[in-house]
């Protein structure tokens, strides 16, 4: 499922803000402007994450201590929650904790009286564990995307085209836990070479089991490769029917030059597009892609928490997944910016 | 092209479509079974889909040909009954991710005022989340019910419909036969409907396809996540998640209901695909 939002991004109509910095040259006016954007994006996406998670009847004590809780211990435990407090100012001081690091307590681990529930700490290990998953996906990501892009496309309507093209459009479309289960069904139920699930111990390291993350990374680029391949491969076809490909074809320059100076680069910056567009899909992916492996990471973490109706700990892990979406997309759009110098005069 | 003629109305006909695309009418002939099974195949299941009929886990068996679920259901029945939620609950996503994304696409490709980039701007903020996580705040937010399920894949799903008909309507807002209606004082409902909604139309079908097919990833994600419907409900999302404990016994209980899924996907995006690619042609042939 690569269900990847086309954020306005490079579109010029974004809103300018009455920004009045001095800083003239449009790519730094450009970038403060979409760091502007960003930040205010993701104040209301936080405003939305605080409302969404107390919209709900019955508090986190309710959940916690249940329905026949007396009304005394109820109220202390509400008071050491700080829920008893209007909405409005229970968001501006889980703002201001936020912006000091401090993610609040978890509701259900302070209820059962276990040491560790502080959310900045437990949140800590999901989150290294969820970006190294993130990141092998990345590492292969790329390279295979335009890889398979750029053939896919050179080779449009051969094939070569097409035994790339038909799997890249089935596996973009298919949801993660249908991969995954058919992977896990193919390499462990039928060959069983390898483990159906990646799950850690506390403080082990996902480098120690690397086989259990085969699976994991597998499915994420089984989605993400097969949407990006399909834009790639659509770029590069336009590329090629342009004039100046013609024109460099005509003057005799060798096709492989051709190929590699004139098409790929300018193919390239579409690209980026494509490639943060599926990072941004990995933020989202990871969520289902973690439980369908039971793997450690923020996903599971979320899930859990949600599960458990831990109010906190939602918000905690759902501001920090918007706010990596909100980032990525910004890096983005900057990265296609100092690559595409057309775009640096389009800005301005 | 001969500029004078006038340009023809860009539509794809069906029975063209799938006479001359392999992928159209694959995807039609799969999307006929499927959608077959999911409605009426509960009328014609052995047993009943909440039924504990044997050993949990056990294999095919000539009474059971797809063996038995982790509690011992029977695993034929609950596949032909777990397609009908899959696909109404999308099919009812849709269809608001349709009225909520064309009303507010109009309403902006139309405004000549703050409406417009009030309401693009509130459409990118549902665009700046992961879709999955805000089906996830959705269900901490109202709990899990077929109602918050349907509401949070159209509010995750509307802000593309919404820019495409905007984007849409706005070019066709300023031409002359547009200006020619609003100056001979037509009411603004009968412009939309007569002017404007015919040429918005092409590019909303094209779409139709990915926003349904996304629908019904979206919810079964949630379901096979166990925060969408609840046991025993027989759903396939939710089937493949409930099963994956005995996929070394009896691997047919996650296999049916997730090849089911994957079909029903692969033949909406086939058929939605090929109609891209006729309204590509209608359109680069005079």
């Amino acid at each position: 499922m690569a269900i990847v939002s086309n954020t306005p991004g490079l579109s010029i109509e974004t809103p300018a803000g009455p920004l009045t910095t001095s800083a003239h040259h449009p790519v730094i006016r450009f970038l403060v402007k979409r760091l502007a954007v960003g930040l205010l994006t993701l104040l209301i996406a936080s405003m939305l994450i605080f409302v969404a998670t107390n919209i709900l009847p019955g508090n986190a004590a309710v959940v916690v201590l249940g329905r026949s809780a007396t009304p005394t211990v109820l109220h202390h435990l509400e008071a050491e929650l700080g829920i008893n407090h209007p909405l409005a100012v229970r968001y501006l001081s889980w703002l201001g904790g936020m912006l000091h690091g401090n993610f609040g307590q978890s509701a259900v681990a302070k209820a059962e009286g276990r040491p560790d529930s502080a959310i900045s700490f437990t949140l800590g290990s999901p989150l290294a564990d969820s970006a190294i998953l993130a990141g092998l996906t990345t590492l292969l990501l790329i390279p295979l995307t335009l890889l398979f892009g750029v053939l896919a496309g050179l080779f449009a309507r051969r094939k070569l085209d097409h035994v790339i093209s038909v799997p890249s459009v089935v596996m973009s479309g298919l949801p993660e836990f249908v991969t995954g289960t058919a992977l896990i069904f193919i390499f462990f139920t039928e060959l069983n070479i390898l483990p159906p699930i990646a799950l850690l111990n506390p403080g082990q390291s996902p480098f120690s089991d690397l086989k259990a993350l085969i699976l994991p990374v597998l499915t994420l680029l089984a989605v993400a490769v097969g949407s990006g391949v399909r834009q790639v491969r659509a770029g590069m076809i336009k590329i090629l029917q342009q004039d100046f490909i013609r024109f460099a074809r005509l003057n005799g320059i060798p096709e492989h030059r051709v190929i590699l100076r004139y098409a790929l680069r300018n193919a390239l910056a579409p690209s980026v597009q494509v490639i943060a567009q599926n990072l941004q899909y990995l933020v989202g992916g990871i969520i289902i892609v973690e439980s369908v492996f039971t793997y450690p990471g923020i996903g599971t973490y979320l899930v859990t928490a949600v599960t458990s109706r831990d109010v906190t700990e939602v918000q905690a892990a759902a501001l920090v997944l918007a706010a990596l979406y909100i980032v990525i997309n910004i890096v983005a759009d900057l990265i296609v910016v100092f690559l595409v110098p057309k775009l640096r005069t389009a800005i301005s | 092209m001969n500029t004078a003629v006038l340009p023809r109305r860009r539509r794809a006909r069906w029975p063209e479509l799938l006479a001359h695309d392999w992928g159209g009418r694959i995807g039609a002939i799969l999307l006929f079974i499927v959608v077959g099974v999911a409605l009426f195949g509960s009328s014609f299941a052995p047993h009943g889909s909440t039924v504990t009929i044997g050993i949990p886990g056990l294999g095919p068996s000539p009474g059971a040909p797809l063996g038995l679920d982790f509690v011992g259901r029977d695993v034929l029945s609950r596949t032909l009954d777990g397609g009908r939620s899959t696909l109404l609950l999308g099919g009812a996503a849709t269809a608001l991710t349709y009225l909520v994304g064309v009303t507010i696409g109009l309403a902006a490709g139309n405004a000549r005022s703050l409406v417009d980039p009030v309401l693009m701007r509130s459409v990118d903020v549902v665009l700046s989340f992961p879709a999955l996580l805000v089906m996830l705040l959705a269900v901490t937010a109202f709990g899990s019910s077929r109602t918050v399920l349907v509401g949070a894949a159209a509010l995750v799903l509307f802000p593309g419909v919404a820019r495409i008909v905007r984007t849409a309507t706005a070019e066709v807002a300023t031409k002359a036969y547009v200006e020619a209606a609003v100056a001979s004082g037509e009411r603004a409902i009968a412009i939309i409907r007569r002017e404007i909604l015919p040429n918005v139309m092409p590019p909303i079908v094209a779409d139709l396809g990915i926003r349904f097919s996304w629908s019904i990833i979206l919810i079964a994600s949630v379901n096979y996540l166990g925060l969408g419907l609840q046991p025993p409900t027989a759903d396939w999302g939710l089937m493949v998640s409930e099963n994956r404990g005995i996929i070394s016994t009896n691997a047919l209980a996650v296999i049916a209901p997730a090849l089911m899924l994957a079909l029903l996907i692969v033949a909406v995006n086939l058929v939605g695909d090929a109609y891209v690619r006729q309204l590509g042609r209608s359109k680069s042939e005079p």
